[in-house]
């Protein structure tokens, strides 16, 4: 592994964590929009006024004695997942595919037994996993199952689409595959595969695990060329309605496609990471100053998405 | 959301920058505080010896002591004479310390010691009121010898410098010419410079210098001449007529008529002896702080306590920087955003082998212990508390066990901020869970490294002396972490994260 010189990257048009939170997130992303994004349980209700759908909430835990009532609500369930709603980077997000007897099954397949569970609840609700270590409420949410199509390149966990959107526009996505490194996480930082989306179709680029360039899956071992993504247009608009809903300039959209929901919003993140230039094999500071640049901004998010995708082509 | 110009932002830091810096140049100037450690000044350490025959009568011995002579800063003063009352009276410009005893009987010797620093730009201040020319009246034929002296003089010059210089050669000894033998004999002749110059309309005086050379006794006061030129003194050697003041001579005596009085002792005389020596710059600034204007802005002038805590206090803006250049230039991973710092301050009290083994052992054992707590299901506040307690009970063992086997420096442990210690435990316990050990390895050696740079950095002499004798140069400080808060460059692991990017160029 080498050095890359400065000079290279920013022929690239990578953008980098300094500017990125300089330039974008200071300057784009007002402060007072944070608490929706950073509170899933906040975004839920901002998006959906927006016809942005989210996972079906179950339960909402917001004191350390209501964690008894889970144990009544889980009885009957199958799946679900617990998720902290000020958590960042999908930590403290427990997600229960089965039921074995008593105990519950995790995505990755490890039984936890209810207590488990409850001490997990209480957890959330110290804030342990919160973005201060603020107190914290969980969210108690319908589990997500992925279309075949999919859900078939990632390992256990639910495979996610993410969406920076710049100012209402999408300027880059990508595919996040879980794997063994990852837990079943889709976060890429722990080890999750992300795969390049061409904006102007949903179609696959590249894919890297651990920064690293690959080709095929390291779990399942099918190739990563050719994947496409169904409804494209539509999860760019759903994209682009979040800035609408939030009004944040800079963020990331994470989407899901849902066997029975069809495309879902999992969660917006107002500090998007960088690693989505790796797997797209290129930089986002050209598309970020080509809107910069628009004289006259798109007023809907059909229009948004339609100038995005004849815009972002592969080649761009 | 329009960029805003960024023009006045680097101006103020610009300012901020250029005044600290200036705020210590002007210091260092004007109150002498050394930029490094260990400078050392010269300080002339003067002594003046007074002899005299007690008569059994009462004695009052006053003696003239210099007033800011030019060319020199006094920095102390002190009299040294068993049974005498001591006092240092000033008049009109007039200095005079004063010794006095009741009964004195036998031969008395009494001191006076003055140190001195050697100051190129020290003067004398002027007097308020200007000197006047003291009319002197001549007999015959000492008059008719004087005008016709003058008027020699006076056609060979023209300014009262000249003059000066003129009538000193027309006197010298070597060139007496006839009728000035009339007037001059070695007894009188400054005294009689002094007056023709007084005659011939010119504010004169005569004033006694010193030649300061190391380590000698018994030397005299040398005589000077010296005249108004409207504006200061001017010093003249009477018997070169050289203008000005040898670089190493001090005026003892410049305002003051009589150098010694003592009534009611017999065969009283002064003597001087001189010794150079030098002294760290830093211990003679905070001498002189006290008494100048800027020294306000010394902390020497607390109370000691307080000081110890400056000391310490004004490293830290030095860590901060040094996180921020490790965390915005050189992307390093640390474990909690400042944890680093107070890491650094505790190696700055137990050294850093001892303090990196010891922080080492007690995150070691608090990680075990965390683990057997996160097994409880405890609620995270009564979590951390436990952790608290258990960080305590650590480090008390640790220092039990160190004291023990006889290392002192087990002790030291106490110096480790406990609650920051059982937060970090607590994280990293929580990062091992979710992220697994290696994360855990990264961010617990990217702390430790940042918080050894940082106390590489602090525990220099130069630091602590800079950060607390120029307490402005923080400004300095804070002006180069708001400039870091705009940097939008690369960070340097970027440079190795996103090497992979190679391909697509």
């Amino acid at each position: 592994m080498g050095w890359i010189s400065p000079w290279k990257l920013n022929r690239l048009g990578m953008l980098n964590m300094n500017r990125r939170n300089v330039d974008y997130i200071a300057r784009y992303n007002s402060r007072v929009s944070y608490p929706l994004v950073d509170n899933k349980l906040k975004t839920k209700l901002a998006v959906a006024e927006y016809d942005v759908r989210t996972p079906k909430l179950l339960q909402v835990v917001r004191q350390q004695h209501e964690i008894s009532r889970f144990r009544q609500m889980a009885e009957d369930l199958k799946g679900f997942a617990i998720k902290p709603a000020k958590g960042s980077g999908g930590k403290g997000i427990t997600v229960i595919t089965g039921r074995d007897g008593d105990d519950y099954i995790k995505a990755s397949g490890a039984r936890v037994s209810v207590p488990y569970l409850e001490r997990h609840l209480s957890n959330i609700l110290a804030g342990l996993y919160s973005l201060a270590g603020t107190p914290d409420v969980a969210i108690v949410e319908d589990l997500v199952e992925s279309i075949p199509e999919l859900a078939r390149y990632s390992f256990q966990g639910v495979p996610d689409i993410r969406i920076v959107v710049f100012q209402g526009y999408p300027v880059m996505a990508m595919l996040r595959l879980a794997t063994t490194a990852s837990d079943g996480k889709a976060n890429l930082h722990q080890g999750a595969v992300g795969v390049g989306l061409n904006i102007a179709n949903g179609h696959s680029l590249n894919a890297v695990q651990f920064n690293r360039p690959i080709s095929l899956h390291p779990d399942t071992g099918l190739a990563l060329e050719n994947i496409a993504i169904d409804d494209w247009q539509e999860m760019l608009v759903m994209a682009s309605r979040c800035y609408e809903a939030t009004g944040l300039g800079y963020m990331g959209v994470d989407l899901v496609v849902d066997v029975d929901d069809g495309p879902l919003l999992l969660e917006l993140n107002a500090r998007p990471g960088l690693a989505i230039q790796m797997a797209n094999g290129r930089g986002l500071l050209p598309r970020l100053r080509q809107i910069e640049a628009l004289r006259k901004p798109h007023f809907t998010p059909e229009d948004r998405a339609a100038y995005a995708m004849e815009t972002f082509t592969s080649k761009t | 959301m329009t960029a805003r110009s960024r023009i006045p932002f680097y101006f103020a830091i610009l300012l901020l920058i250029a005044a600290g810096i200036s705020v210590a140049v002007w210091r260092h100037v004007e109150l002498g505080i050394p930029w490094f450690t260990g400078e050392q000044q010269p300080v002339w350490m003067v002594e003046a010896r007074i002899d005299f025959e007690g008569t059994g009568e009462p004695v009052l011995a006053s003696m003239n002591i210099p007033d800011q002579p030019p060319g020199f800063r006094i920095i102390s003063e002190q009299a040294a004479s068993p049974g005498y009352g001591f006092s240092i009276v000033e008049d009109s410009g007039d200095r005079r310390a004063e010794w006095s005893k009741r009964d004195v009987n036998g031969t008395q010797t009494l001191y006076f010691k003055v140190q001195l620093v050697p100051d190129g730009q020290a003067q004398t201040i002027e007097p308020e009121r200007r000197p006047k020319p003291e009319p002197v009246f001549w007999e015959e034929p000492q008059a008719t010898a004087v005008e016709e002296l003058l008027q020699q003089a006076a056609a060979k010059s023209s300014t009262p410098e000249s003059l000066t210089r003129e009538l000193i050669k027309l006197l010298r000894p070597d060139s007496r010419a006839q009728n000035t033998t009339l007037l001059v004999s070695n007894a009188n002749y400054i005294e009689l410079l002094n007056q023709m110059l007084n005659h011939a309309g010119i504010p004169a005086r005569t004033a006694d210098g010193l030649a300061l050379e190391d380590a000698r006794r018994q030397q005299q006061l040398r005589p000077f001449l010296q005249i108004y030129d409207g504006a200061r003194w001017l010093t003249f050697d009477p018997r070169t007529a050289e203008q000005g003041l040898p670089e190493d001579v001090l005026l003892w005596r410049q305002e003051s008529v009589s150098l010694l009085d003592v009534v009611g002792g017999d065969d009283s005389e002064v003597s001087f002896s001189m010794l150079r020596q030098t002294v760290p710059a830093l211990q003679l600034a905070q001498a002189q702080s006290s008494d100048n204007g800027l020294g306000f802005l010394s902390l020497y002038q607390l109370p000691i306590e307080e000081q110890g805590m400056f000391r310490m206090l004004l490293l830290l803006p030095l860590g901060a920087l040094v996180v921020a250049l490790m965390r915005i230039v050189v992307g390093i991973k640390t474990s909690g955003t400042f944890m680093p710092i107070l890491i650094a301050v505790a190696f700055v009290q137990t050294t850093l082998v001892p303090g990196l083994i010891a922080f080492i052992s007690v995150v070691a054992i608090g990680l075990l212990m965390r683990s057997y707590l996160s097994s409880l299901n405890l609620l995270l506040v009564s979590r951390i508390s436990a952790l608290i307690i258990l960080v305590i009970f650590i480090t008390a063992g640790l220092s039990i066990a160190g004291y023990q086997m006889g290392f002192n420096t087990g002790m030291t442990v106490t110096f480790f901020p406990m609650v920051i210690i059982a937060w970090t435990i607590e994280r990293m316990s929580i990062l091992w869970e979710e992220e697994g050990p290696r994360e855990v390895f990264v961010q617990g050696a990217g702390s430790l490294f940042v918080a050894v740079c940082a106390f590489l950095l602090m525990s220099t002499p130069l630091a602590s002396h800079l950060t607390f004798n120029f307490p402005e140069l923080h400004l300095v400080v804070l002006g180069l972490i708001l400039l870091m808060g705009q940097y939008t460059g690369y960070k340097l692991s970027e440079l190795r994260r996103f090497n992979p990017m190679k391909v697509y160029d």
